[in-house]
């Protein structure tokens, strides 16, 4: 069964490893699954690890732990202030999953755990979760008050409330979407362009010579993705951030 | 084009996700996966795997949450404690003793004052001392001088009054001589000395 080697969304494909059904439900452990855990695994292997020292001046691999433990608690004090870092493990936790999902993702044959938008809307509902749930459980019912900001005259009220509410709503979607399509649209872009040198190179000899314009646009595009990589996983943790911050402080 | 087909492939999906007989035919081929490898549309929004994917996020993100909450986060943060504590007794400690070297520098320059100021009046009395033991050894000397000096002009006048004393006898001497030598001319002793007192006062 030869399936198109250039085809750019075959690296999307789930297939299953271990099938696992329970009842109507279909719980295989498949592909994504494993690089789940083995973000998981790498990750807190490695922030483990590299603190085994303890060392008071910092060793190459502590450093690193160090730098984006000190980071995302940066992030999250300038958002939600030090009534915040009581979600500190939160935040971390969604920062590293994301970044190392991400970053994995630019290993080749490696799967994107973060290019299915079930699972970054999955994490997205988990941030709302929190924030709603904790909202509702520090502030009862004046965490409606999120969404009449103060200062607006009487008759515009309405018209703020609603729009106040819409953008509430759509912030699951929004932050599910943005990394889940970056995700995809880059690792398509790169197959499409990684395509493009294959076919190519199947003309003789001015198809190679032609192909050398699509390989330096894959080495472009690969730098360009592991920015990306990086910067959505820090997008999502800094609106993390603020959404929580939404929820310990309500009345902005 | 994507979406268009993605869009087909939920309706056809949700159209036979119900049919159990589906999912366990698909268990069935676990080794040939050829049916979800190809026809099956864009594979993110394939509703098939979406408890899978749920469930595993849900365990393993769990799994990490706890991990970094319980055991790694603690561990990072007592380091990161334990260096900024490390760092603000080193601070105090170099602030103690910057004050403690301040506190000695002080108390050595006090000192070195003190002793200054006893150098210099120990150095004013010996010059003092020095210039009245000088002052008493030159009045000392002057008296001492000026006694030799008187007994030197006693003598002196000793000397010159016996001197004068001989010198008659010697004029004496000297004109008998000369008469005798000279004029051959015999004179007593008495008439020499009353000429030689005549010519000499």
């Amino acid at each position: 069964m030869a399936y198109d080697p250039t085809d750019p969304i075959h690296q999307f494909q789930i297939n299953r490893i271990v099938p696992i059904r329970i009842g109507d439900w279909d719980f295989s452990f498949t592909n994504s699954a494993l690089f789940m855990v083995l973000t998981v695994a790498v990750t807190a292997a490695f922030l483990y690890y590299t603190t085994r020292g303890r060392g008071l001046v910092p060793s190459r691999g502590q450093s690193i732990t160090e730098l984006t433990y000190e980071f995302t608690a940066n992030m999250l004090r300038d958002a939600a202030g030090t009534a915040g870092m009581k979600f500190f493990p939160f935040v971390f936790s969604i920062f590293m999953f994301i970044l190392v999902a991400n970053l994995f993702g630019m290993f080749p044959y490696f799967f994107t755990v973060t290019s299915h938008l079930i699972v970054t809307f999955a994490l997205a509902m988990l941030v709302m979760a929190v924030v709603v749930g904790y909202g509702f459980t520090k502030h009862g019912l004046k965490f409606f008050k999120l969404f009449v900001p103060e200062g607006v005259p009487g008759i515009l009220m309405p018209l703020v409330v609603l729009i106040e509410v819409v953008s509430f709503l759509s912030r699951p979607v929004s932050l599910s979407v943005r990394l889940f399509a970056n995700m995809l649209a880059g690792h398509i872009t790169l197959k499409v362009f990684a395509g493009f040198i294959v076919s190519l190179s199947a003309f003789g000899a001015l198809g190679i010579l032609g192909s050398i314009l699509p390989l330096l646009m894959v080495v472009a595009l690969t730098a360009l993705e592991f920015l990306v990589a990086a910067l959505q996983a820090y997008v999502f943790a800094v609106l993390t951030c603020m959404y929580l911050n939404d929820a310990i402080h309500p009345g902005h | 084009m994507f979406v268009t087909q993605a869009f087909a492939q939920d309706g056809e999906t949700t159209d036979h996700q119900p049919v159990t007989a589906e999912g366990a035919n698909v268990t069935h081929h676990e080794g040939t996966i050829s049916p979800d490898e190809h026809g099956e549309g864009f594979p993110p929004f394939n509703p098939e795997y979406f408890p899978s994917q749920l469930l595993w996020l849900a365990i393993t993100f769990g799994v990490f949450y706890w991990l970094l909450k319980t055991v790694i986060m603690p561990r990072i943060g007592g380091i990161l404690e334990n260096r900024r504590d490390r760092i603000a007794l080193d601070l105090e400690a170099a602030e103690r003793m910057r004050s403690d070297a301040d506190e000695a520098k002080a108390a050595y320059e006090q000192e070195l004052t003190e002793a200054r100021n006893r150098a210099h009046s120990i150095a004013q009395d010996a010059r003092e001392t020095a210039k009245a033991d000088a002052e008493k050894e030159r009045k000392r000397l002057d008296a001492e001088l000026d006694e030799k000096l008187e007994a030197a002009q006693a003598r002196i006048g000793e000397v010159k009054r016996s001197a004068l004393g001989e010198v008659d006898g010697i004029a004496r001497d000297v004109t008998d001589t000369i008469l005798r030598q000279v004029a051959n001319i015999e004179a007593s002793q008495d008439e020499i000395a009353s000429a030689v007192n005549q010519a000499g006062s």
